[in-house]
């Protein structure tokens, strides 16, 4: 007799499947937070999988702060001619040129995109934006509804969320008002590099392993390129490097590994010690309650 | 700190089962202070769960408040009020795996106006874990929090009888709450209870099994959550096939294709098979049932699917697909327990909510308030006028279209609705369709 037991992964696949599904049924105008980075990439392609062999219905929107990888930009470029999906650029250094937002002291331009993301929010009339964020990420997100209310200022507040029963989602908003849809909520670093090497989704090449020129910083690794120059005093090495969080290129460290490859990367990342953000993001580590603050201003 | 990181064991072949395990969904529940958070702390930390720059962070708080082990609870209780109040106040999922399974905990909060979140965490597990601190034996709590894992249906309950330690680990106090809690919880529906003596706080019996307590012969915890079956809770008999979305290309290379598609509530499904699609009340045949993956042979719960039909029948989203000699009832007259969530406005008779029930919305109005159920006596007042936040009630609407229904101990997916304040939009109640209907 059959079983007729999904596995962990197809499970979770089918999880996100019916989010997205029910996001397009029922929300306006919903919109998809594409970053670059693997988790989003994860999310197009649940949601080509979720609507084939229709076209993906709504469009994705890359909130560009001006500092990227020009892999990660290659890759997205990529997705887009594959999958026939509109895209959308939001660009923070206009933002910059405008006065909407100004440039903070350590160069980090994450919480300055914030601004930007909810411009081009209300100027497109999304009231459903997906986000890849997971909720085993950060303890912030441990509590976050996958469908995440915001009101008219695009603001969480972690005290008053609509209790989620079931896979009864409650998309219902009044004008103004917007939800952010997190399709991935429960799965892990882990599921995510499973399903990649699963279903042989195409990745920045930054994701793998390769000889990289570095230094290290308060313990980090960054490579030597035209965001992080060696400063002086700083001697660099070559050493096999990948990365595993895609973030502004100059505040995005990589770390030591010999995985070449997406089975390389599953293996390391199961016998890891380091959460993703603690380990190779500068900006989560200001303070414990970092990210409790910053999603409460609007950010995913 | 005695606590020490725990060695890597990631090879690869441990790896290929973790990621083809099957999930298991638990749900814990339990007073302020009885240890919860230190029991999946626990679970977590022995389970290899956590990560070194979290324990870092957990040992650095500790000792920063003069504790002398680490905190195990301060794993979980994320938001800065909590942390601040040493509470937590609501639910939070947490994700751990061994080769055995994926794990899915909601951690709802223990405390009297949290009852919500309770219900929240419940509605999907298929465990409900459920804390007893051994010292002060069977609490309000403990009665209120089986009460609701019962009326959300959870299929198996494990009552974890906590701080063993503290009670010189005697089997006369584990023995005497397990005997308190059989007697109570007869008079609700437990299809399987468990009881382990553990101390979260130690480690006893929660990965490892305890020397400290020769007398008991059962599983530690997280070998009976890796070893319970639930494949069998799951219905596989009813085919109800709730359509989401139509899927109609507008592109020239697909011009033709007509699916439907959806999330298989439960029951098996098959190309070949005979269906009813409702309200139209037309039959077909399932033509083909396809994923991005190609057509598969069958579908079942919980695969996201679309349905292509031999026939072409006007079906819409909200409508229901399922076996003509197996037919959900069609009805616009709801009889269900609610329980209700909403602070800032009661329940009332004669007031209208949209409801939500699989992927199908309504208006209904609540005709009567049959009874409000005391969560702690399971006490029924008749005489209740109005529900308030965190009372379970059983009432009487009229919906405005028909629903296709199963009672909720029947099927959790065509047996369920949520009711939507059409003013603020919000989630005011869960409701359960025809039941429970409990022996009290």
């Amino acid at each position: 007799m059959k079983s007729h037991v999904l596995s962990q992964l197809r499970s979770l696949e089918a999880e996100s499947i019916h989010i997205m599904r029910e996001v397009v049924a029922e929300m306006e105008r919903p919109c998809l937070l594409f970053s670059g980075g693997k988790d989003s990439i994860v999310m197009l392609h649940l949601a080509v999988k979720a609507f084939a062999p229709a076209r993906v219905p709504f469009p994705i929107m890359h909130v560009d702060t001006g500092l990227n990888f020009q892999t990660v930009l290659d890759c997205r470029d990529r997705w887009v001619e594959r999958t026939g999906v509109q895209l959308v650029v939001a660009s923070v250094q206009e933002g910059i040129d405008r006065g909407l937002v100004q440039e903070e002291p350590n160069g980090s331009r994450n919480r300055i995109q914030t601004p930007v993301l909810l411009e081009a929010v209300e100027k497109h009339g999304f009231d459903a934006l997906f986000g890849g964020g997971r909720r085993d990420e950060e303890k912030a997100r441990a509590k976050e509804r996958v469908f995440s209310f915001r009101d008219d200022f695009g603001q969480w507040d972690p005290k008053n969320q609509r209790p989620e029963i079931w896979s009864l989602y409650n998309g219902r908003v009044h004008q103004g008002e917007s939800i952010r849809v997190f399709p991935l909520s429960n799965w892990t670093e882990l599921d995510i590099w499973a399903y990649l090497e699963a279903e042989e989704i195409d990745l920045p090449d930054l994701y793998l392993a390769k000889e990289r020129e570095v230094v290290e910083r308060g313990g980090m690794l960054f490579e030597v390129n035209g965001f992080t120059p060696l400063k002086e005093g700083e001697t660099a090495e070559v050493r096999s490097t990948r990365y595993r969080t895609v973030g502004d290129a100059n505040l995005t460290a990589c770390v030591e590994s010999a995985a070449t490859t997406l089975h390389g990367v599953v293996e390391e990342v199961a016998a890891v010690r380091l959460t993703e953000r603690g380990a190779t993001r500068g900006d989560d580590k200001v303070s414990e309650a970092a990210m409790e603050d910053r999603k409460k201003e609007g950010y995913f | 700190m005695t606590t020490t990181l725990p060695e890597d064991t990631g090879t690869s072949e441990t790896l290929n089962e973790v990621v083809s395990g099957d999930l298991l969904r638990f749900a814990t529940a339990g007073s302020v202070d009885d240890g919860k958070s230190t029991l999946i702390g626990r679970l977590l930390f022995d389970s290899k769960s956590i990560f070194a720059d979290q324990l870092e962070s957990v040992e650095q708080v500790s000792k920063d408040r003069g504790n002398d082990y680490a905190d195990l609870s301060l794993l979980t209780d994320g938001l800065r009020a909590e942390r601040e109040q040493g509470i937590t106040i609501d639910v939070a999922y947490r994700y751990f795996a061994t080769p055995k399974r994926k794990f899915i905990i909601a951690d709802t909060p223990g405390h009297t106006q949290y009852t919500r979140n309770m219900v929240t965490g419940a509605s999907t597990a298929d465990v409900a874990l459920i804390l007893v601190d051994a010292r002060k034996g069977v609490v309000e709590q403990s009665r209120r929090h089986t009460f609701l894992a019962t009326l959300l249906g959870v299929p198996h309950v494990v009552v974890c009888v906590n701080k063993m330690d503290l009670v010189d680990y005697d089997e006369q106090v584990f023995e005497q709450i397990r005997a308190e809690f059989t007697e109570f919880a007869s008079r609700l529906r437990v299809p399987d209870l468990t009881f382990i003596p553990v101390s979260a706080l130690v480690g006893d019996n929660v990965v490892t099994r305890s020397e400290k307590m020769p007398w008991f012969d059962g599983s530690p915890l997280l070998s009976h959550l890796e070893r319970l079956h639930v494949a069998s809770d799951r219905n596989l008999v009813d085919v109800r096939f709730p359509v989401q979305y139509v899927i109609r290309p507008q592109q020239t290379d697909a011009r033709d294709y007509r699916g439907y598609a959806g999330t298989v509530a439960s029951g098996v499904m098959k190309p070949g098979d005979r269906v009813l699609a409702l309200p139209a009340g037309l039959e077909t045949t399932i033509e083909s049932i396809d994923t991005a993956d190609g057509p598969v042979a069958e579908a079942y719960p919980p695969m996201s699917v679309t349905v292509r039909l031999a026939d072409e029948i006007d079906i819409s989203r909200g409508d229901m697909i399922c076996r003509p000699n197996n037919a959900p009832t069609v009805t616009q007259d709801v009889d269900a327990q609610i329980c209700w969530m909403d602070e800032s406005a009661s329940l009332v008779q004669g007031k209208k909510y949209a409801i939500k029930h699989t992927t199908r919305w309504a208006r209904a109005m609540v005709k009567t308030i049959s009874y409000r159920v005391d969560v702690n006596t399971l006490h029924r007042d008749e005489e209740a006028t109005e529900i308030k936040l965190n009372e379970i009630a059983r009432i009487k609407m009229r919906v405005t279209k028909p629903l296709f229904v199963d009672s909720y101990q029947a099927n959790r997916q065509t047996g369920a609705f949520i009711l939507v304040d059409e003013a603020t939009n919000k989630t005011v109640a869960a409701g359960m369709i025809g039941g429970p209907a409990h022996q009290y």
